[in-house]
């Protein structure tokens, strides 16, 4: 089977052997959907949002994605819908109406990407108001975004005639297992977890791709091509929330959406950190497995996964293995995973501590990447600090443990003066380094910092 | 009617969207580098870049490129049959024999598919000779790096200095500013079926690109038509640095005989394209007893990056910029462009007019303190009065508007109470503090290159009424051809929806100028208006014979045509255009418009380089976590003269949008070479601009009433680059809440970009005085 089908804009298409890093993007452009527009080609400005039909309970969700980190491959057996198909100048989709109607497009360019996503929060279910956030991974250069929000924030709900809304009832057609192999490169969806293991076992050096987000910059910006990848995304294995009396296991393949909705508010530091992860466009992709995959320093949810006392369970054709996160990654972008091992899931020991936040230090408050990040749990008993847990990112080569900080700490009441004491200890955790996005000394300066402001927030 | 005049019943005045907004919300707008897809056997060009800040080239190997598949030919300083250089200055080589910065294109590849052209480019073998680099601007100056003349504007004695009861001295740097258009640049190149080289491109000067491409190609510029459908963003970085991606491309298109398609990514045009100039300033300033200004010395530095493109006027604008909206009797300015080993820094919405107002509101907010003044008495005490004149000797038009702007704003938005308000917020939050500021603004339009103040269009009315329009201005976003459009059917007093506006194409309307100065409006609805009212008094002969009156008493009023005083006997508008057909009478008109009165010395510096000036004001309120530096934009306040608008959801449109493009510029946006000269911010992930959170939380913008212009058409005025300098506003309401993290009455240092980083160093500054 070297053919892709799927529907874009209510029409089937099929795409004979594409070369399997095509991006959905680059494909739409050339057949003739232009008003796809590639502005960074790595998930940060939204000009290439398109909805993607993806399941929601029974029925379905159109979701806005990123369509130059997603190939074309992976799509096998989905439905996309583009800007072009939600409405036509004569007869405008509401959401394009009111774009319209505000003066929220001036030079254009971004707009496609934009009504994309203005169309996925407009056909979200039960929604009351528009979430402004949903366009966080959008970006404008011309309005200033106050007409962008004037008209998000004029937006109805979907009349019951909608033939979008109608189409969301309907289950989401099945993505498709996919055996794709052109010019000496293979793109594979396998059905099952053994399926992905056997494959694994016999292309040691594929790339496993889940959301793609972090692949397709590799791919778009650094040039880099895999022989085989292997899509691991719908591997049912992988895509449930497993909740336990002592334990919440999380789906590593489960987009942060999908996670988003399913934990609720059951992992209040997950609540809270969701959102302020890139943008609603990357976390309709992107997985918690993926995050601790690229195991980069910078990643997210490491700190706060290191503050829950996580830990990874990896699975071969050998079995599964569960190791504490702590002990998970060994180096810069390096881990214990073996070359036989996919990330199956992420284990979450319950009860939570009562105390939990999150810092993330970065120019921009939505959807930028960290220069230092922190995640802090505390067990206070009779203000005395029972136990603490804090991860941190983006001051060593790995995600780390402020240990020395947790020790000096533990035993000792939870009081201005020890806090004080504690963070200029923690002050001097890992070895941070200046770049583009902070300097040391302020990276230094905020693992003070935090923790005060930590002290602030929680005090007995 | 005179220029600015409106008749009864105007299109001009209305609020409606822009022109394309139904094309743009369903994808169907089409940009440069969506046409590429309708050709047959088309073409991709993809360059190879430099690794070296500054080397010489020893060799270029282009063998192994030719042997990837689908690679057509490697284009080479030898394929250049005229002159090797894409500027006008003939300091920007086409393909450079020594390169300039990292990034430079040395050669471009050209292949059947992009995939290939990269493969290709990554084949090419060049060996380098690396030579010393100049990156920073400290270095430039320590070095005399210099290139372009000495800009030196003076009035008065500054000497007189010494004089003064306050003297005051300081330094400040402000980095500069990505573009980041969402569309990056593109130009596609072909020859088409009479032999010209047709070239689109995304380019804020069809007409330069046009000349640019044809010195390259060794060709007159009639055998080269460029033309812009649109833009996916400008704000002048698609002035000059179009020119040789389209040469590039024509080149190609030339010696294969297929269509060249040439875009650059986001890295490759972070890379290879020019910026917002940083600058450097070292000042002296006098005050008298008041706090008057009495003398300010001015030693200006721009990085003008590695060949001088915009750099001088950039420079210029940005010295007649240092008095903003006050008066200072001695001054003595001295400019200079700076020589670095990095791209070509150019025009950026503004063009140097917000770097020179900012060493002056820097200056006045750091002095403040120390002159026992609030900053928003300091700033108005010292407004420019009724016949004052600049330093550079225009005497300043409708100074009363800066007052009135002023107060009005002040009690609109509540400045004193809510500065009290903050005061008690203040007092009762330890790591939480805010801030609120009120900064003028006062910029003069025209292009200070006299000759740039012209501009052509071309009307056609066909035999059912139709009409159809092209000027020589681009739309970039702006709404420039929206407002044409209601200013044509202004003229000819017919419905909107009997016009229609062509692409800017330089085989319609020659000779243009680019879009930018923020005239477009100004000149090419000047122009547009001038052809409609050609063909109108045409018109009006005809009608003036079927209605036994005379020619100056026909009206034109919403398509219909009638004698003045009897609307009940109109005719339609496509009937007299039909009758005046059939009488041989032409039914098109090329308009032509120039600014009048201007004269500029650019040696001197001395002159009316200005048609007029724009004035405005805003108010901008923060709140500032003292944990992080982190801080939000609460609310802002803007009160703009925009004369009357010719399109207020447009003009309102460009306000906000250039207010968040300064709060980026000023705030976030944070340009970052390394040592080696590599832009380390090269990337949207790394280079970060303004998204919906830094929309202010409340965002109120107000056009000045009775604000009419005499002169301009239909009594408008400019709006595109002013409200970038609104966004001073943002830092000095950042630069009041540091001070309240201090004891509030010391001058308090603020770099510009104020990142959260820096705003978090000014606290502990603060903290400590």
């Amino acid at each position: 089977m070297s053919e892709i089908q799927l529907v874009v804009n209510g029409k089937p298409k099929i795409v004979i052997s594409p070369e399997p890093h095509t991006t959905l993007l680059h494909w739409l452009r050339d057949t003739g959907l232009t008003g796809c527009k590639e502005g960074c080609a790595e998930g940060e400005c939204g000009a290439c949002a398109v909805l993607l039909r993806k399941p929601h309970g029974a029925g379905s969700r159109l979701l806005s994605i990123n369509a130059c980190l997603v190939q074309l491959a992976g799509l096998h057996g989905q439905e996309v819908i583009t800007a072009e198909g939600l409405g036509t100048p004569e007869h405008l989709h509401p959401v394009q109406a009111a774009m319209v109607a505000t003066g929220g497009s001036q030079c254009g360019y971004c707009t496609p990407g934009f009504i994309s996503s203005m169309a996925d929060e407009y056909y979200r279910p039960n929604r009351q108001a528009f979430d402004l956030e949903a366009l966080s991974g959008n970006l404008c250069r011309c309005t200033g975004y106050r007409p962008i929000q004037e008209a998000a924030f004029g937006l109805g709900l979907p009349d019951s005639s909608d033939a979008f809304f109608a189409l969301q009832n309907q289950a989401a057609p099945e993505a498709q297992p996919v055996l794709l192999e052109q010019a000496g490169r293979a793109y594979y969806r396998p059905t099952d977890l053994h399926h992905a293991l056997k494959l694994l076992e016999q292309h040691p050096k594929a790339k496993l791709v889940a959301g793609g987000t972090d692949w397709g910059v590799e791919v778009n910006l650094r040039g880099s091509r895999a022989e085989t990848q292997i899509a691991i995304d719908h591997l049912p294995e992988l895509r449930q929330v497993i909740w336990q009396n002592d334990v919440a296991e999380l789906g590593a393949a489960l987009s942060l959406s999908e996670l988003e909705h399913l934990i609720g508010n059951k992992i209040p530091l997950l609540h809270e950190w969701i959102p302020l992860f890139a943008s609603r466009l990357i976390r309709n992709s992107a997985t918690l497995g993926g995050n601790i995959g690229t195991a980069s320093p910078i990643g997210d949810s490491p700190p706060i996964l290191l503050a829950l006392e996580a830990e990874v369970v990896l699975v071969s054709l050998a079995g599964e293995r569960i190791v504490p996160l702590e002990h998970y990654f060994t180096g810069y972008r390096q881990t214990q995973k073996q070359p036989n091992e996919i990330i199956k899931a992420i284990r979450i020991p319950l009860p939570l501590a009562e105390h939990a936040k999150f810092y993330k230090i970065a120019k921009r408050r939505m959807d930028d990447i960290s220069s230092v990040s922190v995640g802090v749990a505390l067990r206070l008993e009779s203000g005395v600090v029972n136990s603490i847990r804090i991860g941190l990112g983006g001051v060593a080569a790995t995600p780390l443990r402020a240990l020395e900080t947790e020790a000096f700490l533990t035993g000792q009441p939870w009081n201005l003066g020890t806090v004080q004491a504690a963070a200029k200890i923690m002050a001097n955790s890992g070895t941070p380094l200046d770049d583009h996005r902070a300097s040391a000394a302020y990276r230094k300066a905020m693992l003070e910092q935090m923790l005060l402001k930590f002290f602030a927030e929680v005090r007995p | 009617m005179s220029l600015s005049e409106r008749p009864a019943q105007p299109e001009v005045g209305k609020s409606i969207p822009h022109e394309s907004a139904a094309l743009h919300v369903t994808g169907q707008a089409l940009y440069t580098d969506d046409l590429g897809g309708r050709l047959q056997n088309l073409l991709h060009a993809y360059p190879v870049q430099s690794p070296h800040a500054h080397a010489k080239i020893l060799s270029l190997e282009v063998g192994a490129a030719l042997e990837v598949t689908g690679v057509v030919r490697v284009l080479t300083a030898a394929d250049v049959r005229g002159v090797n250089d894409a500027g006008v200055k003939h300091d920007e080589p086409l393909f450079p024999s020594v390169v300039q910065f990292v990034g430079h294109a040395v050669c471009w590849v050209l292949a059947d598919s992009l995939e290939a052209a990269r493969l290709g480019a990554d084949a090419v073998k060049v060996e380098y000779e690396v030579l010393d680099a100049i990156i920073t601007i400290q270095d430039a100056i320590r070095l005399e790096s210099f290139q372009g003349s000495v800009q030196v504007l003076s009035r008065g004695d500054v000497t007189q200095i010494q004089e003064a009861a306050h003297i005051f001295e300081g330094e400040f740097e402000m980095g500069g500013q990505e573009h980041f258009y969402l569309e990056t640049h593109a130009a596609l190149a072909q020859v088409d079926e009479a032999g010209q080289m047709m070239i689109q491109s995304s380019t804020q000067h069809p007409t330069e690109t046009q000349e640019i491409v044809a010195h390259v190609l060794g060709l007159q510029s009639h055998a080269v038509t460029v033309q812009c459908l649109r833009m996916g963003g400008g704000f002048g970085g698609k002035e000059m640095q179009p020119h040789g991606f389209a040469a590039i491309a024509a080149i190609g298109a030339s010696l294969t005989g297929r269509p060249v398609s040439l875009r650059l990514n986001r890295t490759q045009d972070m890379t290879m394209t020019g910026k917002r100039h940083p600058f450097f300033a070292k000042w002296r300033i006098g005050f008298d007893q008041t706090g008057l200004i009495h003398a300010l010395e001015v030693e200006l530095f721009s990085d003008g990056g590695y060949s001088l493109d915009l750099s001088e006027p950039v420079l210029a604008r940005a010295l007649c910029h240092l008095d903003n909206a006050y008066f200072m009797p001695n001054i003595h300015a001295v400019g200079r462009v700076c020589k670095t080993n990095k791209t070509s820094q150019t025009a950026f919405r503004g063009f140097g007019g917000p770097q020179g107002m900012l060493v002056i509101e820097d200056i006045l907010s750091r002095c403040a303190p120390l002159l026992g003044l609030k900053p928003e008495d300091l700033r108005s005490r010292n407004f420019y009065q009724p016949n004052q004149a600049t330093p550079y000797g225009q005497v300043v038009k409708d100074t009363e508007r800066m007052p009135k702007i002023w107060s009005a704003l002040l009690e609109t938005s509540q400045f004193k109470q809510r500065q009290l308000e903050i005061a008690a917020f203040n007092q009762h939050n330890q790591h939480l503090k805010r801030g609120i500021a009120i900064t003028p603004i006062k910029f003069g339009i025209s292009f200070n290159f006299t000759a740039y103040n012209q501009a052509g269009a071309l009307v056609m009315i066909y035999k059912d009424g139709s009409v159809l329009i092209t000027h020589g201005g681009t739309e970039m976003g702006q709404g420039l051809h929206t407002k044409m459009l209601q200013v044509a059917a202004t003229a000819l007093g017919v419905p909107l929806e009997m016009v229609r506006l062509a692409p800017t194409r330089t085989d319609k309307v020659p000779n243009t100028s680019a879009s930018a100065a923020s005239s477009s409006a100004d000149l090419n609805g000047g122009a547009v208006k001038d052809a409609c009212e050609q063909i109108k008094s045409r018109l009006a002969v005809i009608a003036s014979s079927r209605f036994f009156v005379n020619p100056a008493d026909v009206r034109f009023s919403s398509g219909q045509v009638f004698p003045v005083g009897y609307p009940a006997k109109s005719v339609p508008f496509a009937e007299i255009v039909s009758e005046a057909y059939y009488k041989r009478v032409s039914l098109f008109a090329s308009g032509f418009y120039r600014t009048e009165g201007l004269h500029w010395d650019r040696v001197a510096m001395f002159g009316n380089p200005f048609k007029y000036f724009s004035y405005g004001a805003s108010v901008s309120e923060v709140e500032i976590d003292g944990f992080s530096g982190a801080y939000k934009l609460s609310r802002v306040d803007i009160l703009q003269d925009v004369g009357d608008s010719l399109s207020p959801l447009i003009d309102i449109g460009q306000i906000e949008g250039g207010f968040v493009q300064g709060a980026g510029w000023l705030t976030l946006e944070d340009l970052r070479w390394d040592a080696k000269g590599r832009l380390s911010t090269q990337s949207a992930s790394t280079y970060k601009l303004p998204s919906l959170s830094e929309m202010p939380e409340v965002f109120k913008v107000a056009l000045l009433e009775q604000a009419h212009e005499s002169g301009v058409v239909y009594g408008s005025k400019a709006i595109g680059e002013p409200p970038v300098m609104l966004a001073i506003s943002v830092r000095e309401a950042l630069r009041d809440g540091i001070a309240a993290f201090g004891n509030n009455s010391s001058s308090v240092l603020l770099p510009s970009p104020a990142t959260p980083e820096a705003v978090f160093w000014a606290i502990q500054r603060a903290k400590q005085s």
